[in-house]
């Protein structure tokens, strides 16, 4: 969804005839008090919200009174306590929801990337019932999470769901598999969801780079009959490879939060966990805010980094525009 | 050579399509069937019977939940779109010392990972005696949706051409004369978009509508469905959950198909402009 964001970071050139007259300094005027509202919305949903969530992390705050607490430096993080080490950075259930998160990101960004080609090339050929499909393939992406999880749910179910039926039929499987229980296939299963909700997406991003090519190349290269795979991985590619990047990045930013899809999907099970799901379950279920906090807080880190690297690249982007 | 590869391609339209839409016919599927039905697998509807749809609003007050989904969900664009059509023409069309560093940290809130402000938000919502209410849901969306309205709305402000807003500015209209005269007619189709893409993305909200609610009577749809069981530990519930899915799925498919343009249009603003 975020995706709209991602371009025209630099501000829109303005009328070149810019001194400070007295209009100009009422529209300046007028320009803060317009963003006032906004501001102060944000400062109080967004950026309040997060200061706190650090600060919890640095006390022994608990959800039944988060009134009553202690400052506990980084003993959240890390403590050395009868010559043992706690706290989040050593523990293992934390670094299993991290790998699991990085895991499910690489594998199903990886795999929406390149599907999300496929369906970017098909839309971007010209055949009879073109929009149709179009609205097809938007259909999955307006499907809510949780209701797109509860689904596949059931067709996931080990003894009477749809795909170990079809796959007995067809003789690929020969006992039902417990898709969303057995660790070793639950995180497949996961991807498979994500794929399914998410590919749209990285294909309608991808197919609109794809329209804003300059059709002449393909004529010449047509003319010269240069086989379409090589044009695709020697024209295209490289053509649309920035939108591809920026399409990438904010999947992967989105995949990293994953929350819903793992929480309805697998039933919250440690096997499959993510950073999110068990930040909220330190918060929620334990009721450790001050732990949970920590956790929120690294998570945030992590994401925070990642979107430094993206503005740069967005940075960088537009400098070679510019050229 | 040319025929093969033209049955390929339909093919690949064939797998695409079967793939994106099996799941939601499946679901309408169960939906019709119930009781000892659903233990065996069906491809094709057999014999259609709607009690599902009728023990979902039985069963829990699953009419409150989509009430309360679209209380909130309604709320949330409203406001969303007021403050960010104000802020967008201040962004979009003003030049200030201090904008794209504003801009840039909007940008910044719109990839906030929820979980990061979540015991924040908690203490918050708590302290203002919003718990289990539904304007704490209000509140909480509108995290998520503010920073992207303000985003899409200033694109396509700065898309405008300099000259609309010059003759009123000869005229001597103030800024807020502007923005109600001149813009907010201009942003009228820009706006159904961003709304329609924050109202889906509240709609489809689940961590804070799981963490901030309590009782049943105060769920959106996400947490309801997510949360839903049978009358008897050994009964499934598939046949109300697919019920309760197809009933919620069904009106944001249909703003989907209506709005398909517009929607394609408002995803990839900005996105891939060169």
């Amino acid at each position: 969804m975020s995706a709209t964001a991602a371009r025209d970071i630099a501000p829109a050139p303005i009328s070149a005839h810019e001194r400070p007259s007295p209009l100009t300094r009422s529209r300046v005027r007028a320009a803060w008090a317009f963003v006032a509202p906004t501001l102060f919305v944000l400062a109080l949903i967004a950026g309040w919200p997060l200061a706190r969530t650090i600060w919890f992390s640095l006390t022994d705050a608990n959800l039944n009174n988060l009134s009553d607490y202690a400052f506990i430096g980084f003993e959240n993080y890390l403590v050395h306590d009868n010559g043992e080490w706690l706290g989040l950075l050593v523990d293992p259930e934390w670094w299993r929801s991290v790998w699991n998160t990085v895991w499910f990101t690489l594998v199903s960004v990886s795999i929406e990337t390149v599907l999300g080609i496929v369906v970017a090339l098909m839309l971007n050929a010209a055949f009879p019932g073109r929009g149709i499909m179009r609205a097809i393939i938007l259909i999955p992406w307006a499907i809510p999470t949780v209701v797109s999880a509860k689904m596949w749910n059931w067709m996931l179910h080990d003894q009477f769901g749809v795909i170990n039926d079809m796959l007995l039929r067809l003789g690929l499987i020969a006992s039902p598999i417990i898709w969303t229980a057995n660790p070793d296939t639950a995180l497949w299963a996961v991807v498979m969801v994500d794929v399914w909700k998410a590919t749209p997406f990285m294909a309608l991003l991808i197919l609109a780079a794809l329209q804003m090519l300059p059709q002449d190349i393909y004529e010449a290269a047509r003319v010269d009959g240069i086989h379409p795979v090589r044009v695709f991985f020697r024209v295209t590619l490289p053509l649309i490879r920035p939108a591809l990047l920026v399409a990438v990045i904010f999947r992967a930013l989105d995949a990293l939060r994953v929350f819903d899809l793992i929480y309805v999907l697998t039933a919250n099970s440690r096997d499959t966990m993510s950073m999110s799901a068990y930040a909220r379950q330190q918060l929620v279920d334990f009721q450790e805010v001050g732990f949970g906090s920590a956790a929120s807080t690294l998570i945030f880190l992590i994401i925070a980094l990642l979107v430094v690297i993206t503005i740069v690249v967005g940075r960088v982007r537009l400098s070679e525009d510019a050229q | 050579m040319k025929l093969l590869s033209r049955i390929g391609f339909w093919l690949l339209v064939l797998v695409i399509a079967l793939f994106a839409l099996f799941p939601f016919y499946y679901a309408v599927l169960s939906s019709l069937r119930s009781g000892s039905e659903l233990f065996s697998v069906a491809y094709w509807p057999e014999r259609l019977d709607g009690s599902n749809y009728i023990a979902v609003f039985q069963r829990q007050p699953f009419g409150q939940n989509i009430l309360n989904s679209i209380l909130v969900a309604g709320t949330v664009v409203a406001l969303s779109l007021a403050l960010s059509v104000l802020a967008a023409y201040a962004f979009g069309r003003i030049a200030f010392r201090g904008r794209s560093i504003l801009l840039m940290t909007i940008l910044g809130v719109s990839m906030f990972p929820q979980v990061a402000v979540l015991s924040g938000m908690f203490e918050m919502i708590r302290s203002f005696g919003l718990y289990n209410t539904l304007p704490g849901l209000i509140l909480a969306n509108m995290m998520l949706t503010l920073p992207f309205t303000v985003w899409v709305l200033t694109t396509f402000m700065r898309e405008l051409p300099k000259e609309i807003e010059e003759a009123a500015l000869v005229d001597g209209a103030t800024p807020a004369i502007i923005v109600r005269r001149v813009f907010l007619p201009l942003m009228a189709p820009a706006a159904v978009t961003t709304g329609l893409l924050a109202f889906v993305v509240s709609w489809n909200e689940f961590l804070f509508a799981l963490t901030f609610t309590l009782t049943n009577e105060r769920r959106t749809v996400p947490p309801a469905i997510a949360l839903m069981t049978g009358s008897s530990a050994y009964e499934l519930p598939w046949g109300t959950i697919m019920a309760a899915s197809v009933i919620v799925t069904l009106p944001i498919i249909a703003l989907v198909l209506v709005f398909q343009r517009r929607i394609v249009a408002g995803l990839t603003a900005g996105a891939v402009k060169g």
